[in-house]
């Protein structure tokens, strides 16, 4: 028996002896397994393909592919390989390893932990180091990175979420400046690389992802890298999607309600107030709710991920203005690339309805720079005989509609382009003998323009006794008793509004007539100079229809209800009841006008037209209604349909 | 650097009507748009111009729909075209165990792999510090921030990218190998100094990766090849230049 317990331990003491051998041996293996052994049978593995050995290297492929809940032994074995990879890269072929570098490309940092994540970054930067064959590839799988896959979008709400989205875009932007450090050139390839992915996204993906992408772009822009990159290209690559989805909105989308409406009545401030009382801040499908009547459902989701990229745009300038970037830093680079962008692209859209907002924030974030600098440039195209007619037209559009709503611009400075556009008018009318819409557009398109600017800002530039004398002496006259009888040709609404607005400030004689037009919108010789774009009716700068987005805009802008208008009384202030001064019966507008000073004297050319001025349709709110007693009232509301570019006026 | 050297180019570059007005600004926009770019015309990379004259104020309008304006010029090219088996000279900005990153002139990567660093170099970590050590030179050392001189092994002309060796016995540190030539220290100093110009000419310029439009004259380099006898024409979309050989 002793004999037998003698043998039991010795066997055990063997088998524990023998255990032990085998663990240090395990654990002497583990120790000598150094990072060098690694990247040596790494590199065996690669170099076995050429000799048709492929286990090791499809063992190694095989180890990429891990990517669902790791373990922690998973974890380490695949930072081990991708470590050991990282010091082989010299020794990968880009035809025999294909396999291994799609694996290695498709990887998403947002499958992985931190650990992962730095060793992904580390075989990046060291494959495209190694050779130009795979710099752009590196700079794709990095770009890619820019937005999560689609199974991370709701986690983003969560702390979780929003600790990997930071995770991994540090470490994306760190590697492409890594990649810059040890490749100067490889900044330059990223443009067509952010486009071509953004592209490639932007229709099909939800919003939280495009605008992840767009916060990298904008992230890009702001970095060390970015001047490398091309700070200019970046900003117009957001433009451009801005474009793009302002596009496939058409005018179509907004739904009709009366077409007969004024370009004055048109405004959407109402409603939008309106909603705003609704408004809880957090409900997207409740607010958009608010503009069921405004937009068709089709065009919804294109609308949200366009406002909140119009918002991402508006936050990422603000960020400039406060780090001195929009305008300070070396020739203004922000702006500049704004302008140039918009000048590029926005200005040569179709009616543009939203983008061009974004260089409307930007100048209310700095009138005095910004501001001056984007009223001079629209000026210089317009006047600039070289530039195509339908550009200038477009830019006087935008200039006449700037001047008019940005609260931020100064009287003495609108009072300024107002002169320059007259000067212009007046040399050109000298030179034109004929009424003639279509071969003399620029100049009626000129004309609406003062006109149009004059309807928003008389008032205010005739209290100023200093402004007021630049006023009188503008060559209205000489314009608009010209040959070309542009209050014949711009738009009815315009002129009716002008006329009634100057005679009252004595700009025009009072016994001087003005064309009947009926209340009408617009009139054949309006249509034939605005042309087939209709650049008559384009008025850029009308109330912006995202919600979030006028917010932004809201605080620098000018509705009409809020503009005096130079035939209101003191008094009056802009309430509905004054809607009445709107019309004051002819007794009244000519007792007022007798005493014209300044402005124009009597003269054959008003005579022409009848006195009817006063029975105008232009008004803000409801006054076309109490004008007419036999039409059925109708509800305050948006217009269904705000015609392109008549959207000016709101109700 | 053997790799740099100076052309004469007679050259037609085709502008837009719309240029009439600013003609010499289209000239060298026109001629900006090939900087950094290799160009199989030119056989290298347009790294600065220098319009030395248009020889007439008359140019031949294109017959077509667009009339281009073919305005014939003459410019001084510097072109850094590196060729297999010559020698560059960069700046290390990374060091691993299994390679050598190097920029050349501010904008060139270039990378030299294990292989191709001679036995006599070992890889170390010294105060946190890779460097690749020699062992038989015990001064002889590379480590990030060092000039080096290398072979030209293959040049990747989309990229720019140079893959280059350590394994002549000629390259390595420049400093360590001029201070062991004839004119040892007295070559080291006058390479210290002309480093620090070289930085100091090219701050904004061609190392800060920001050479502007307005920079179009470069000194001519120490070892830079003048080709005065040929006259080179590149073509390139609206830009041609012809070869007169």
């Amino acid at each position: 028996m002793g004999a037998e317990i003698g043998n039991y331990n010795i066997n055990n003491r063997k088998m524990i002896k023998e255990e032990e051998q085998e663990y240090q041996q395990m654990e002497e293996f583990d120790v000598d397994f150094t990072d060098s052994e690694l990247v040596s049978h790494v590199r065996h593995a690669l170099k076995s393909v050429a000799l048709g050995d492929n286990d090791n290297y499809s063992q190694l492929v095989g180890l990429l592919h891990y990517n669902e809940r790791l373990k922690a032994d998973e974890v380490a074995l695949l930072v081990t390989s991708l470590k050991a990879i990282s010091g082989a890269v010299s020794y990968i072929d880009n035809v025999q390893h294909e396999s291994l570098l799609t694996s290695i490309f498709s990887m998403s940092m947002w499958n992985y932990g931190p650990d992962v994540m730095d060793a992904l970054v580390e075989l990046v930067t060291s494959l495209a180091a190694s050779s130009g064959k795979y710099v752009d590839a590196c700079l794709y799988m990095l770009v890619s990175n820019f937005s999560p896959p689609f199974r991370f979008i709701e986690s983003l709400k969560l702390p979780y979420g929003k600790a990997k989205k930071e995770q991994v875009l540090d470490r994306v932007h760190f590697a492409l400046e890594c990649i810059t450090d040890l490749i100067p050139l490889a900044p330059s390839r990223l443009l067509p690389i952010v486009t071509q992915r953004i592209h490639a996204i932007y229709q099909r993906t939800p919003e939280p992802v495009i605008l992840m992408f767009v916060e990298n772009i904008f992230k890009l822009e702001s970095s060390a890298i970015g001047e490398l990159v091309g700070n200019k290209r970046l900003i117009s690559i957001v433009i451009d999607l801005l474009i793009d989805f302002d596009v496939q909105v058409g005018w179509d989308d907004i739904l009709e309600e009366n077409p007969h409406k004024g370009v004055f009545d048109m405004e959407l401030e109402d409603e939008q107030i309106l909603a705003d009382v609704d408004d809880d801040g957090d409900d997207f499908a409740r607010e958009f709710g608010g503009y069921g009547r405004i937009w068709k459902n089709g065009v919804v989701e294109t609308l949200e991920k366009l406002d909140s990229i119009m918002v991402l745009t508006f936050e990422h300038l603000n960020c400039c203005k406060n780090s001195g970037r929009l305008v300070e830093v070396p020739s203004d680079i922000v702006f500049e690339s704004l302008l140039e962008s918009f000048s590029q692209t926005v200005m040569n859209v179709y009616k543009s309805k939203f983008a061009q907002f974004v260089i409307f924030y930007a100048c209310s974030l700095d009138p005095e720079n910004c501001g001056v600098r984007f009223a001079e440039f629209l000026a210089g195209k317009f006047i600039e005989s070289s530039v195509p007619p339908i550009i200038r037209m477009s830019a006087v559009a935008y200039l006449a509609s700037y001047l008019s709503r940005a609260k931020f611009l100064s009287a003495p400075f609108i009072t300024g382009m107002l002169e320059r556009l007259a000067d212009w008018c007046r040399k050109y009318c000298q030179q034109s003998v004929s009424l003639n819409p279509e071969a003399y557009k620029v100049f009626y398109a000129g004309c609406q323009a003062i006109m149009y600017v004059l309807c928003f800002n008389m008032r205010s530039i005739m209290e100023i006794p200093r402004l007021k004398s630049h006023l009188c002496f503008l060559p209205l006259r000489e314009i608009l008793k010209s040959p070309l009888e542009p209050l014949k040709v711009c738009l009815p609404s315009i002129v009716e509004e002008f006329v009634q607005q100057a005679k009252s400030a004595h700009l025009i004689d009072a016994k001087s007539g003005s064309p009947v037009f009926h209340d009408v919108l617009e009139s054949e010789l309006s249509k034939a100079f605005g042309g087939k774009e209709r650049l008559d009716m384009f008025f850029p700068f009308d109330p912006c229809l995202l919600r979030k987005s006028d917010s932004y805009i809201r605080p620098n802008f000018v509705y009409w209800s809020m503009v005096k208008k130079a035939y209101e009384d003191d008094l009056d202030g802009s309430s509905d009841d004054d809607v009445d001064v709107f019309y004051p019966d002819v007794n009244t507008a000519e007792s007022r006008d007798i005493e014209v000073e300044g402005g124009f004297e009597e003269d054959d050319f008003f005579d022409d037209f009848n006195n009817s001025l006063n029975k105008m349709s232009i008004t803000p709110k409801d006054s076309i209604l109490k004008k007419r007693p036999n039409e059925k009232r109708m509800p305050l509301q948006m217009p269904s349909r705000l015609r392109p570019s008549m959207s000016l006026e709101s109700l | 650097m053997d790799a740099l050297k100076v052309s004469e180019g007679k050259m037609v570059v085709y502008l837009h009507p719309s240029k009439t007005k600013v003609i010499s600004e289209s000239i060298k926009r026109e001629l900006s748009s090939h900087l950094f770019k290799f160009s199989d015309t030119f056989d290298g990379v347009l790294l600065a111009y220098e319009v030395v004259e248009v020889p007439s104020k008359l140019a031949k309008i294109l017959s077509g729909l667009d009339p281009y304006l073919a305005v014939r010029l003459k410019a001084n090219l510097l072109l850094f075209a590196p060729k297999p088996d010559t020698f560059l000279e960069g700046k290390v900005v990374k060091i691993a165990r299994e390679s050598i990153h190097v920029v050349i002139l501010g904008f060139s990567a270039a990378v030299i792999t294990e292989e191709d660093i001679r036995d006599e170099f070992k890889f170390k970590i010294k105060n946190g510090q890779e460097i690749f050590r020699s062992t038989s030179q015990k001064r002889h050392v590379i480590k990030v921030g060092t000039m080096v001189r290398f072979l030209v092994k293959s040049f990747d002309e989309e990229i720019l990218h140079v893959s280059g060796s350590l394994i002549p016995a000629s390259t390595g540190s420049i400093c360590w190998l001029s201070k062991n030539s004839e004119e040892a220290s007295r070559n080291c100093r006058k390479q210290r100094e002309s480093e620090g110009r070289r930085e100091e000419r090219s701050t904004g310029t061609v190392d800060g990766g920001a050479l502007s439009d307005e920079y179009h004259v470069l000194k001519k380099p120490r070892k830079q090849k003048v080709h005065e006898g040929n006259t080179t024409k590149l073509d390139s979309g609206r830009a041609e230049m012809v070869v007169n050989q």
